[in-house]
């Protein structure tokens, strides 16, 4: 890389870093204050530990993120297959088509139109809170499942028509053949879509904004009731939790990905070896 | 075969129902709530108020002016949209480069770094601004240490432009550099075979093949940036009012119907907006449809 | 004949793996050359040497008298055809070949009049519209000859640019692609790994190994006085037998001694003997110079090819006569037939055609590891 490109990439790096390191830095203050350091502490992490609230909240969003998860992930999976075989041209347009929307509408657009479905039925039903965790969660996998059906659609298109035909003919039922042939093929696919379904899930704010009944609080939610008010840096001691976490997910994930490259790596080599 | 492909419509109808129901129905209910009052008869009542509201706003000089309260806060929310995404652009197209040209090694970890951010809470990551850009914070701070004296940033136009760029950056900068990264490198060897200087490379080859990234980024900064209304309510003091808040405002006052109305206009344009990016780049631009 | 490039003493290695090991190679003007090499063998690092595109560690590029090691490949009066040809997908075939022309900002109208000038000789005329994503494979290949060739460079590098043609057009595109040198007068430097065509298209051939030139020549030179193994081998088929010079004009090989047209050898020194297929004539056993089995019989059309085992040594023979297998035939050879090559270190390594039996032995029998991976 040449000096300026190395400079550039540094300036941009410290713009996008800079809140995160004040973070991480004042989630240690001593004082109460977001600007001034007075020294080092762990009073926000003790705080933290005794609030009920925030650790009911880290749990609710746990719950809620591992269950859409698991929803779009097999229901988005079965979709990618059924679009890429399916026949009909128009029920395939009408399928992408539909599956673009909540990607392309903004969030607010997408958890305000849930909302109102919510609210009119529940109106038709004669309750008066017809926001709970359900609705979370129906909200959810619906803006979770075009990211699954975005990951694994691919790798059925990628995938050899052949496969699952031959593993047929060698006396496979088809969903024998599905579950023997098909799957490992794709499952990189669906575990990147897992993975992505869960973040978005646990990181979402505005669509849970609108869908959220009181019964239910995901941390988002708490954060946004918490930033109204002036912010102790306990909240910051949370996110620095929250960051460390991701990160050391990040950093295995990435670390099982290299591995994963270095043995293909090395296979090739033994491979490409000269035979003569 | 016939069974198979029962198979597959199996497979495929649970999400067709999914989609139908919680995806396309629910738009419908936007129309239905942007056309009716509270007790649910036909009006038009809401979009002959947004488009007429009036309200008084104190000019700098102390005189006030009475503006059309939604369309200026319509206005508005695209101008700081498209300053941003334009920012973002700016910013965001020289790292995609560099970054696609570096080793592979290294364009992995910085495409990690970039991306950490978005690890982080969106509304977490924007307070933290919020508390940097303070006239008692950190920023000012080292301002007036290094005695450059002090910005009033907070509560200003800018800081909301920062928080948008900040919050959306890896959302320009993925799309084109997914696109550099994988262009034929070939291609750039032969441009400078055929008497390309590096710029003359980046003008006449890069730059036209990685439309389709810049296209994708565009559009995944303008639409979050154009409907947000958390950064302008922190960042902005809540003084800039943009068309998320207004829809979030009429939510908590529990005003659906007008809501409704706000949401239904901002997807109208939007939808419209796409339909002739889409257009644009199918017919005029490498990548569309048409290849 | 005019020198326009040298490469004196060049080499070059990749992460540490030796790439080119101390070439030196002339190229003459208005001559089609042909790089020809197995992969691996460091013709395309050559090339791209020439073009620019990659520096040596040690030597120069010397272009017309001048040493260009560091001029970047737009500022040398040089054009490559990619492999795979490297077309703008983003522009149509008139914006190719006109692309070289807009960067020097040559005006409107002579654009106009170069590319269809172009169009005209590559016989794309009435394709300029097109996007270069339509066109066959053919076609693509000449627009990249034509984008090439507009600027009127003096060198044109060609990177195998017909590994991705079928058989039958990439017969045409050799003859065209001769043409068009001839009626250019503009050099030309191939690279392929297919003898054939560097046999039918070529003045010079430099056969490559290992980062080494084997040999530089004309196709008949290359052809019939291979300077080692390795050029036999590669170039046509050879049965390449060890023998002893005994003196000049006689040679020992196969328990016989023949006589030959070589001399300068020293006495009694060990050298590899090539004998060509089709040189080989076939008599009744008892006229033959050597007897053999007859092992195996293809049937090619023009000729069968046989398989002779001699001695446990299998020959190549190609004929026109009718053989059969297991049938005892003599071989009679011409002392022109008989080609004496200095021992190097590919000695032995080729010409035993006992090895066309293992292969199907290997297909028929795949490796254990093999099946193991992936």
């Amino acid at each position: 890389m040449k000096i300026s490109s190395k400079i550039y990439s540094a300036i941009i790096l410290i713009f996008l870093f800079a809140p995160i390191v004040v973070m991480l830095f004042f989630s240690f203050n001593d004082a109460k204050s977001l600007s001034v350091f007075s020294g080092f502490s762990l009073r926000w992490y003790e705080e933290l530990m005794g609030d009920r609230n925030t650790l009911e909240s880290v749990k609710n969003t746990l719950i809620l993120a591992a269950s859409a998860t698991v929803i779009s992930t097999v229901m988005g999976t079965a979709a990618a297959m059924g679009i890429n075989k399916i026949r009909s041209r128009w029920y395939k347009a009408a399928m992408n088509t539909v599956t673009d929307i909540p990607m392309t509408n903004p969030d607010i657009i997408t958890g305000i139109s849930l909302m109102l479905m919510f609210v009119f039925v529940g109106r038709l039903m004669g309750s008066a809170t017809s926001l709970n965790f359900w609705t979370m969660l129906v909200a959810h996998v619906t803006f979770c499942l075009p990211y699954v059906i975005l990951q694994v659609l691919p790798k059925f298109q990628q995938m050899d028509k052949s496969l699952p035909e031959a593993a047929m003919d060698l006396g496979c039922t088809p969903l024998k053949a599905f579950f023997k042939v098909e799957l490992p093929e794709i499952l990189p696919g669906i575990i990147t879509g897992a993975i992505m379904a869960f973040t978005l899930s646990l990181d979402d704010f505005v669509i849970s904004y609108f869908t959220a009944g009181n019964d239910f609080e995901t941390l988002p939610i708490r954060i946004y009731g918490m930033t109204k008010k002036t912010v102790t840096p306990k909240m910051y001691a949370l996110a620095t939790i929250i960051f460390f976490v991701t990160m050391t997910l990040l950093l295995i994930s990435n670390f099982v990905d290299n591995e994963d490259q270095r043995r293909l790596r090395e296979l090739k080599k033994k491979k490409h070896l000269p035979s003569k | 075969m016939k069974k198979r492909l029962n198979t597959y419509h199996a497979a495929l109808a649970p999400y067709s129902f999914w989609a139908l129901l919680f995806i396309l129905v629910p738009l419908v209910f936007i129309a239905y709530y942007a056309f009716t009052d509270d007790s649910f008869a036909f009006t038009t009542e809401h979009f002959t108020r947004f488009f007429t509201a009036t309200s008084n706003i104190l000019e700098d000089d102390g005189t006030s002016r009475e503006v059309r309260t939604y369309l200026l806060i319509f206005w508005r929310s695209v101008k700081l949209a498209v300053i941003s995404t334009a920012i973002c652009l700016v910013l965001g197209y020289p790292i995609a480069y560099i970054i696609a040209r570096a080793p592979e090694k290294t364009q992995k970890t910085m495409i990690t770094l970039i991306m950490i951010p978005m690890w982080m809470n969106f509304l977490i990551r924007t307070y933290a601004w919020m508390t940097i850009l303070q006239d008692t914070g950190i920023f000012n701070n080292i301002l007036s240490a290094l005695g450059l004296g002090q910005l009033h940033i907070i509560g200003t136009e800018t800081a909301v432009i920062i928080g948008m760029v900040y919050d959306y950056f890896p959302y320009m900068v993925l799309p084109i550099y997914s696109i550099m990264a994988k262009m034929d490198l070939r291609l750039l060897e032969a441009a400078r075979d055929l008497g390309c200087g590096s710029l003359s490379v980046l003008r006449r080859v890069i730059w036209p093949l990685s439309i389709p990234g810049v296209v994708s980024g565009i559009t995944m900064v303008l639409i979050p940036s154009i409907s947000t209304f958390y950064i302008s309510q922190k960042l902005g003091n809540g003084k800039f009012f943009l068309i998320g808040d207004a829809i979030e405002g009429q939510y908590m006052a529990n005003n659906l119907h007008f809501a409704a109305a706000i949401a239904f206009i901002l997807m109208v344009i939007l939808l419209v907006a796409m339909a002739i990016v889409k257009y644009v780049t199918n017919r005029y631009v490498y990548g569309g449809e048409r290849e | 004949m005019k020198k326009i490039i040298e490469l004196k003493n060049i080499s070059k290695a990749f992460d540490g793996e030796m790439v080119l090991d101390n070439i030196s190679l002339d190229i003459y003007d208005n001559e089609f050359i042909t790089l020809l090499g197995p992969s691996g063998c460091g013709k395309t690092t050559t090339l791209r040497m020439i073009g620019g595109f990659t520096q040596p560690d040690t030597g120069d590029v010397i272009f017309m008298g001048d040493r260009i090691n560091d001029v970047p490949p737009h500022k040398r009066n040089v054009n490559t055809v990619f492999q795979r040809y490297a077309l703008f997908p983003h522009l149509n075939v008139f914006e190719n070949i006109a692309f070289p022309l807009r960067e020097k900002k040559v005006p409107k109208k002579e654009i106009n009049e170069k590319v269809n000038e172009m169009l005209r000789l590559v016989m794309l005329t009435g394709f300029a519209d097109r996007r270069v994503t339509s066109l066959s494979g053919g076609q693509q290949q000449r627009v990249a000859i034509a984008r090439a060739l507009v600027s009127h460079p003096q060198v044109l590098l060609l990177d195998e640019p017909l590994g991705a043609l079928d058989l039958k057009l990439r017969k045409d595109m050799q003859q065209e692609l001769k043409k068009i040198q001839k009626s250019t007068g503009i050099t030309f430097v191939f690279v392929t790994h297919d003898q054939e065509e560097a046999l039918s298209m070529s003045d010079t051939i430099v056969v490559m190994s290992e980062g080494k030139i084997q040999q530089i020549g004309t196709p008949t030179d290359i052809y019939n006085e291979p300077e080692n193994a390795f050029v036999a081998d590669f170039i046509g088929e050879s049965n390449i037998l060890d023998g002893v010079m005994l003196e000049d004009y006689k040679v020992r090989f196969a328990g016989q001694v023949f006589s030959c047209l070589d001399t300068g050898f020293e006495k009694n020194e060990p050298v590899d003997v090539v004998v060509r297929p089709e040189d080989v004539d076939i008599v009744p056993v008892e006229k033959g110079m050597l007897s053999g089995v007859v092992t195996s019989v293809t049937f090619l059309g023009v000729h069968n090819e046989i398989i002779v085992d001699i001695n446990g040594f299998k020959w190549m023979i190609q004929t026109t006569d009718s053989v059969n297998e297991n049938e005892k035939i003599g071989l009679f050879l011409e002392p022109d037939a008989i080609h004496i090559m200095k021992k190097s270190k590919y000695s032995g390594m080729f010409g035993d055609y006992s090895s066309f039996s293992d292969e199907m032995e290997e297909i028929s029998n795949p490796d254990p590891e093999g099946g193991t991976e992936e």
